[in-house]
């Protein structure tokens, strides 16, 4: 790779050895990328310094205190670092447990002082504490141009599409180095040429609400796999929820991280400016059939409409959302049979709180948690054998991870059955 | 002897038995990183260990912790010996790093094809070559 004076004096160890060992380890994964250079980067969001029990455990006979932990794992280190502050701007994404519930987790004391213990660690290091897959909800959002350097890949495509700033999909170790050293490969979606679409997805069927954006998200994620699609034809123009249904289904469904919606998202305005120098190399049509299909595998793993549990918040909900769920819930109980969890990043919850929605979901027997979600943190209430989702995402992922049955709709379709123990969903 | 030549991604050299797989491969929620196995239900090596094996496929899918996923197998003692692979992406790239195995890509022949499970082949990602030593 070539490396300015700069950064080989990084590499060199004339900025300390923390720099010197996040550098060489950027220049590692820049070599086997195949990247030429590296790039400065000014918005970072990963999982630094995160421990859990088998770290923890693994660690516990290595010298060097508090650092063991980002010099080993982080870092991919041999030798302990004295690590430094965070050199760009850099927050926490979501962790694996919501620390004001660890019953609800099934986690114990021990573990939530653990998993307490390294978030203080990082916010000592300047990271902020945003414990959210939504940055861009939780005051992050980064400008159009600008290099991030993003774990989490609901976040990462709405970072490259929506936004139009340039991630890759970071990983902890590249973040971790990144938030010291404010460098990453120049690779990728860095590029304005691999920003070009590759597919034109032709809607033919009207697309306006947050489910059927899922749906077609995770259409477009299961057709394209890893490349660019660029939506065109019969939709309203999506909001924000939208986009972050969309591009979450896309990114599980396939490895989506970069998309375009002509006519709505900032790199294209014209189908012509979306695919740039480049031709479409296939050209699928959204209908009926692929939106019913669309449905069905969504759908493929639920048989018993007795739902046991109402996970919402996938990616975490929006202060608007939640206003949403409580305009559905308020003076209402759910079902004696049924759990509610909703969640939220802190920034949200605390809103939430401020205007009673929190307390409106309380009475209605919901509860707002914050931090993690139920694939992430693996947690959803005892005995659940079924599970009603609004997220193409987490329906993707949720029952693979825990062996339950979930069904995929509305939230209005999941509130209504949070009331009634039953799920009622239909086909749009 | 068949050889295939190709670009290094993480380098060094090693023998091993060949687990090959045509798909791509989850890292977090679809491998259990601390016993080495495959878990994705969908997957052809789904219940599969790539513990010591020379993993050959693809690439790598699915969460932005897939390094994570591989590092912990590798502090496990469960990772794989070396690792060949068609599509590159940052996942791949990173936990090739991460699990600080010799890892290869870009060969002049489909590896997916000509290479198979079971087959002992040498990974030379020092000198840009995978040979397949004996056949299964």
């Amino acid at each position: 790779m070539e490396l300015t004076r700069n950064e080989l004096a990084m590499l060199d160890g004339q900025k300390g050895l923390a720099i010197q060992k996040a550098m060489e380890l950027l220049v590692k994964y820049g070599e086997a990328l195949g990247a030429e250079r590296l790039v400065d980067t000014s918005n970072v969001a990963g999982v630094p310094g995160q421990s859990s029990p088998f770290l923890h455990n693994y660690y516990k006979d290595y010298p060097g205190g508090k650092d063991v932990i980002f010099s080993h794992f982080d870092l991919d280190s041999d030798v302990v670092v004295d690590v430094p502050n965070t050199l760009v701007s850099s927050c926490h994404l979501q962790g694996g447990v919501d620390q004001a519930h660890p019953e609800l987790f099934g986690v114990s004391a021990e573990t939530a002082e653990l998993y307490q213990n390294s978030e203080n660690y990082a916010a000592d290091h300047g990271i902020k504490i945003l414990k959210t897959c939504t940055p861009y909800l939780a005051g992050n959002v980064p400008v159009r141009g600008e290099h991030c350097a993003w774990m989490e890949s609901s976040a990462v495509i709405y970072c490259n599409a929506v936004l139009g700033a340039y991630t890759n999909t970071e990983g902890r170790e590249s973040t971790s180095a990144a938030m010291i050293t404010g460098k990453i490969p120049d690779w990728g979606l860095h590029k304005t040429e691999n920003r070009y679409g590759s597919h034109r997805i032709d809607v033919e069927v009207s697309v306006k609400n947050v489910m059927d954006w899922g749906m077609l998200g995770y259409f477009s994620g299961k057709i394209v796999q890893e490349k660019i699609p660029v939506l065109n034809g019969n939709y309203s123009m999506p909001d924000l929820l939208c986009h972050k249904h969309f591009g979450a289904a896309a990114a599980s469904s396939g490895g989506v991280e970069m998309y375009h919606v002509v006519g709505a998202t900032p790199e294209a305005e014209t189908l012509e400016m979306a695919f740039g120098p480049k031709k479409p190399v296939e050209i699928i049509k959204y209908g009926e059939t692929e939106r019913r299909q669309t449905y069905e595998d969504l759908n493929a793993r639920a048989r018993d409409p007795q739902v046991d549990y109402i996970m919402l918040g996938c990616p975490h909900y929006s202060l608007e959302q939640i206003r949403d769920v409580c305009r559905l819930l308020e003076g209402k109980k759910i079902s004696v049979n049924c759990n509610l969890w909703i969640f939220t990043s802190r920034f949200v919850k605390q809103i939430s709180d401020q205007k009673g929605y929190s307390e409106i979901i309380r009475q209605a027997g919901g509860v707002i948690l914050t931090d993690s979600c139920s694939a992430i943190g693996q947690a959803i209430p005892e005995g659940t054998k079924v599970v009603a989702l609004d997220s193409a995402k987490q329906t993707h992922y949720l029952p693979a991870i825990m062996g339950i049955e979930a069904w995929f709709g509305s939230m209005e379709d999941c509130i209504d059955a949070a009331l009634t123990g039953r799920w009622n969903g239909k086909a749009p | 002897m068949i050889k295939l030549t190709g670009r290094k991604v993480v380098g060094g050299v090693i023998e091993g038995e060949a687990l090959v797989t045509s798909q791509t491969i989850s890292g977090w929620g679809g491998v259990n990183p601390m016993k080495g196995i495959i878990t994705e239900t969908r997957h052809e090596l789904c219940g599969q260990s790539f513990k010591d094996k020379i993993l050959i496929c693809r690439g790598a899918k699915g969460s932005s912790g897939w390094s994570v996923a591989f590092h912990l197998a590798r502090l496990a003692g469960v990772a794989p010996k070396g690792l060949i692979f068609n599509e590159m992406t940052t996942k791949i790239a990173l936990g090739a790093v991460v699990m600080r195995i010799p890892a290869m890509t870009g060969f002049d022949q489909d590896p997916l094809v000509v290479i198979k499970t079971g087959d002992w082949v040498r990974l030379n990602a020092d000198e840009g070559y995978v040979e397949i030593i004996t056949k299964a």
